[in-house]
């Protein structure tokens, strides 16, 4: 039942706000964070409660350990069913989700001031989308929220957008109905082939795995999905629509985009794409690791020669997600702890950066680099929290980067030596980007004579809460890989046991 | 005749029923709230007197008519629709029509010929149908007679309605100079019994009575009226030609189709029209700018991801065929009901401009038009969304792959078109430049939220409605 109010305290409260905005501006805020905190607050319980749970695999027919579970039916024309389940790896990213979520509102508090129900609305539903892919353990179910968190998140980006918003939308859009729609088509033809063997109809991830398919159709069934993730994720060749969503996208839809649905697209390919394909899967890895890295240097180089502070800090996700897609692909206990330790990481500190831009935005009316410089000296504090998030994403050692690049680099290295050395150039390039930003944006003499206010109680209470994550993932990160430990076990098994079955 | 079948022709003789009494109204009195009354209450009346139909059904009423759930569902269907379409017409016609009242009364002759499609079971009751569908259409379509556009699209349907008949009736005496029968089952009995019958006659026969249908569903190479006829007519005529003309034709082919032996060429020339009416109808909606057109070509996208559907053959084929038919009915009366609504008089609203910024003055009635419009795009919690995973699985689990992928390439490429609309509906735009909007009647406004509420219902808990759809495919195919 937990699983159910994490989602449907979203998808009930979206309408709430909506509608309360008709006769207040302040009461679809308050509806939003309540709910957001409420979310916030049943998922911390629901990881306090499994903090303490030990991998026990009883039967080698049952491979998913679940925490919990809720499973009705729900079109049994087509054996779908609703079928939420979390283990390590889903419940931390639902708890990242309800802590930026939660920010997010607080983010937008000032920012939004048009049709402020309207776009909770779409705020807190682009959210219940995203927890719904996380917990979605029936393949209908889980393509569904994927869907659903798009719209809104459109609407997001073209309602409250900035100047080239509509462009941004649709753009944003295409890529991924598109690249959605493969995956549609994709596991329709999974879920065939399983009824094909089997006489039955069935949605369930759990059932599908180790569906016996032709080899010559398995890569393309696998590349249906991995199309749809890796747009996401955004890998390189499919990355263009990022910088123009992120620019352009509101505050809050910058925090959810950068720091959850991009998660969605790594989340697929740990969820999806390996356990389901593993040997179309480890055929394609080399090429997958290669792009990756590309990723990485690709995404700090053009990072580094923007001028927009926006832009800047979406190159750097496509840097970010570049180690975090060569952490999955690597495929050892190491690369995937490091990947999951990034991905957090990533979510926190590009959501802090986010909003730190939307702020000085909402100051100075401005993104350009060229007309910021000596901000420290007028806005102390907030310079200082940007300071902080910068060395968190070049990677100082005591902050989740650190932790996350270091394993992801570990990992690669026994599986491709060039690889990680290469990779290891990025780090070295997001030095270059992270240094550029403070310098440029917050050191040196303020040729502008800018007077801004510093960050207001509302502002700081955003932003310590995302130091503190960022801090305690870097020195302290032993509860995360305890909570990942045997949701990483069970999916590194699933993929031996079907590796094997699909060899004999 | 027992009874029992004046009871199952309880639905048609309250539609006539319904039908005279307006005649007979409007010869006493001009009331159009009036008239628009009986309407509404045959119509109803209609619809309740299907579950007392249910009872005794399936059951032959003379040669002619099969009164079984599956005529029952679809006659459901095509009243439904035709009340919808008569509670939007009636602000429209207060604001166009000096003489409304005759509107209703063809609009109930037309809707008692598409029930009689949907329940024929012979050539005859198939040709009396349809011409009691067609003919009322004619003058339908010209109602507005101070206009031009309607005359040419009234011109312009009667001439190729007319046409597409003459084919039809030339394929029936070609299968019946064959086969020596008339009945649907007869037809299939003989050829599944015997299928050396003489391979040309019967093949030309099909040919030709598929062109005529095709006329109907307006299938890419007969679509050439629609657009023009989409765009004349006046706004509610279009809906109701959209829906229940072609609901009603729809239905009709599958029955007589169902117990046909799956034929070699024929099946690859409905696949080939299949394919071409996904490819033109999406191809060509993108390069309009007047909205009525460009909904006329989705239209013909639309009917033609219906054959996917249709040729997956057998129980599947009823079963997704019906569901996707009811999506369709809900989102192209709601997304023409946007239109019906927002119509001035004199004109229909049929431009881009007409809806531009339109959120920012009618913020439900956009959102309404938004997920009818999403829904034709079939994007998820919609009608249109369940529809199409319904066509998708029943093509992947017929094996046409290739159809599959066109239909998954050609909505892709729809999006754009049904976007461009959406977005134009939240352009920002300074209040002494937006178009007035006519007042929304409550009848209005009470119909769109019954079909928005249709549209997310089936489209996030469709179990029930399929549970309907699986038992009328049980007597058929």
């Amino acid at each position: 039942m937990m699983l159910l109010t994490l989602i449907a305290i979203l998808l009930i409260c979206g309408p709430l706000a909506a509608a309360a905005g008709r006769w207040s501006r302040e009461w679809p805020r308050w509806i939003a964070l309540v709910a957001t905190l409420i979310g916030f607050q049943t998922s911390l319980d629901l990881w306090m409660r499994h903090a303490g749970a030990r991998a026990i695999f009883s039967s080698p027919s049952a491979p998913i350990t679940w925490m919990e579970e809720f499973d009705r039916s729900w079109i049994p024309r087509f054996g779908i069913h609703f079928h939420l389940a979390v283990d390590g790896l889903s419940l931390l990213l639902v708890v990242l989700s309800f802590f930026l979520g939660t920010l997010a509102v607080l983010a937008s508090w000032n920012e939004i001031q048009e049709r402020v129900g309207f776009f909770h609305l779409h705020l807190l539903w682009t959210l219940a989308g995203v927890v719904g892919v996380f917990l979605a353990a029936d393949l209908f179910l889980f393509y569904f929220a994927w869907e659903m968190m798009l719209i809104p998140m459109s609407f997001l980006i073209f309602l409250w957008g900035h100047e080239r918003r509509v462009y941004a939308a649709l753009k944003f859009f295409l890529f991924t109905q598109l690249s959605g729609l493969l995956m549609l088509v994709a596991i329709l033809s999974l879920v065939l082939f399983h009824a094909r063997q089997t006489g039955t109809w069935t949605f369930q991830y759990a059932d599908l795995l180790g569906t016996v398919i032709p080899p010559g159709i398995e890569i393309w069934i696998m590349l249906g999905f991995f199309i749809a993730f890796a747009v996401k994720l955004p890998m390189v060749p499919f990355h263009t629509w990022l910088p123009d969503a992120h620019t352009e996208a509101p505050t809050a839809g910058s925090v959810l985009l950068a720091g959850l649905l991009l998660k969605t697209g790594a989340y697929g390919m740990l969820r999806f794409v390996i356990p389901l394909f593993p040997i179309s899967a480890r055929r394609v890895a080399p090429i997958v690791m290669t792009l990756a890295v590309v990723g990485i240097l690709y995404g700090a180089l053009l990072a580094y020669s923007q001028t927009d502070l926006k832009r800047l800090v979406a190159y750097t996700s496509v840097s970010h997600l570049g180690f975090v897609l060569l952490g999955i692909f690597a495929w050892n206990g190491l690369a995937l702890q490091g990947a999951l330790v990034e991905m957090l990481a990533h979510g926190i500190s590009t959501g802090a950066l986010f909003i730190l831009v939307g702020q000085l935005q909402e100051r100075m009316q401005t993104r350009e680099i060229g007309r910021m410089g000596g901000l420290w000296e007028t806005i102390p504090r907030l310079s200082g929290a940007g300071l902080f998030f910068a060395m968190g994403a070049l990677g100082l050692p005591g902050l989740g980067h650190f932790i996350g690049e270091f394993l992801i680099l570990f990992g690669t290295y026994p599986v491709s030596r060039w690889r990680a050395a290469l990779a290891t150039v990025g780090l070295l390039a997001a030095t270059l980007y992270a240094l550029r930003l403070v310098e440029r944006t917050f050191h040196g003499p303020n040729l502008h004579r800018w007077r801004l206010p510093d960050l207001s109680a509302r502002e700081i209470v955003v932003l310590v809460p995302l130091i503190l994550a960022l801090i305690w993932l870097g020195l302290y990160p032993q509860p995360v890989f305890d909570t990942f430990r045997i949701a990483m076990i069970s999916l590194q098994q699933t993929v031996a046991d079907a590796t094997l079955a699909l060899a004999r | 005749m027992q009874t029992a079948d004046f009871t199952a022709l309880l639905p048609f003789l309250l539609i006539a029923a319904a039908a005279i009494a307006a005649m007979l109204t409007i010869a006493v009195t001009r009331s159009h709230r009036l008239t628009l009354a009986w309407t509404l209450i045959g119509l109803a009346a209609a619809f309740v007197s299907l579950f007392f139909s249910l009872r005794v059904a399936p059951r032959p009423v003379t040669p002619l008519l099969q009164i079984d759930r599956y005529a029952l569902f679809y006659i459901g269907l095509i009243i439904a629709a035709s009340a919808a379409v008569a509670a939007l017409a009636y602000g429209y016609l207060e604001r166009q029509a000096d003489r409304p009242e005759e509107f209703y009364l063809l609009l109930l002759i037309a809707t008692l010929g598409g029930a009689v499609l949907a329940a024929s079971s012979h050539f005859a009751s198939l040709f009396l149908g349809l011409e009691t569908l067609s003919i009322p259409l004619f003058a339908l379509n010209a109602y507005l007679q101070n206009r031009k556009r309607p005359l040419e699209a009234g011109i312009k349907y009667l001439v190729l309605a007319t046409a597409s008949s003459a084919f039809l009736l030339f394929g029936m005496a070609l299968i019946y100079a064959d086969l020596g029968t008339m009945s649907f089952q007869r037809i299939a009995f003989l050829l599944n019994e015997n299928p050396e019958v003489h391979p040309t006659l019967l093949a030309a026969g099909t040919a030709l009575i598929l062109t005529g249908v095709g006329f109907k569903l307006s299938l890419v190479p007969f679509h050439l009226w629609t657009p023009d006829v989409y765009e004349g007519a006046p706004a509610p005529v279009t809906a109701f030609i959209a829906t229940v003309s072609k609901g009603a034709v729809f239905a009709l082919l599958l029955r007589f189709s169902a117990d046909l032996p799956a034929a070699g060429p024929i099946a690859v020339g409905i696949s080939l029209i299949a394919a071409a009416s996904m490819i033109v109808g999406n191809l060509l909606a993108l390069l309009q700018q007047n909205v009525k057109r460009m909904l006329a070509y989705s239209s013909i996208a639309q009917i033609g991801y219906l054959l996917v559907a249709f040729l997956a053959s057998g129980r599947m084929a009823v079963e997704t065929v019906s569901f996707y038919l009811a999506a369709y009915f809900v989102m192209t009366l709601g997304a023409f009901g946007v239109v019906i609504l927002l119509s001035e008089a004199g004109r229909d609203a049929d431009g881009l401009d007409d809806y531009r910024g339109l959120f920012w003055r009618r913020p439900l009635l956009a959102g309404i038009f938004t997920a009818m419009l999403l829904s034709l795009a079939g994007l998820p919690l919609t009608a249109g969304f369940v529809g199409k995973f319904y066509i998708v699985a029943a093509g992947t689990a017929s094996a046409r792959w290739i159809l599959v992928l066109i239909l998954a390439v050609t909505s892709g490429i729809s999006l754009f078109y049904y976007l461009r609309l959406v977005i134009v509906l939240y352009t920002k735009m300074e209040l002494t430049t937006a178009r007035p909007t006519p007042p929304l009647s409550p009848l209005g406004s009470g119909v769109m939220i019954l079909l928005a509420g249709l549209l997310i219902w089936l489209g996030v808990y469709p179990t029930p409605f399929i549970r309907i759809v699986q038992a009328l495919s049980a007597g058929l195919g």
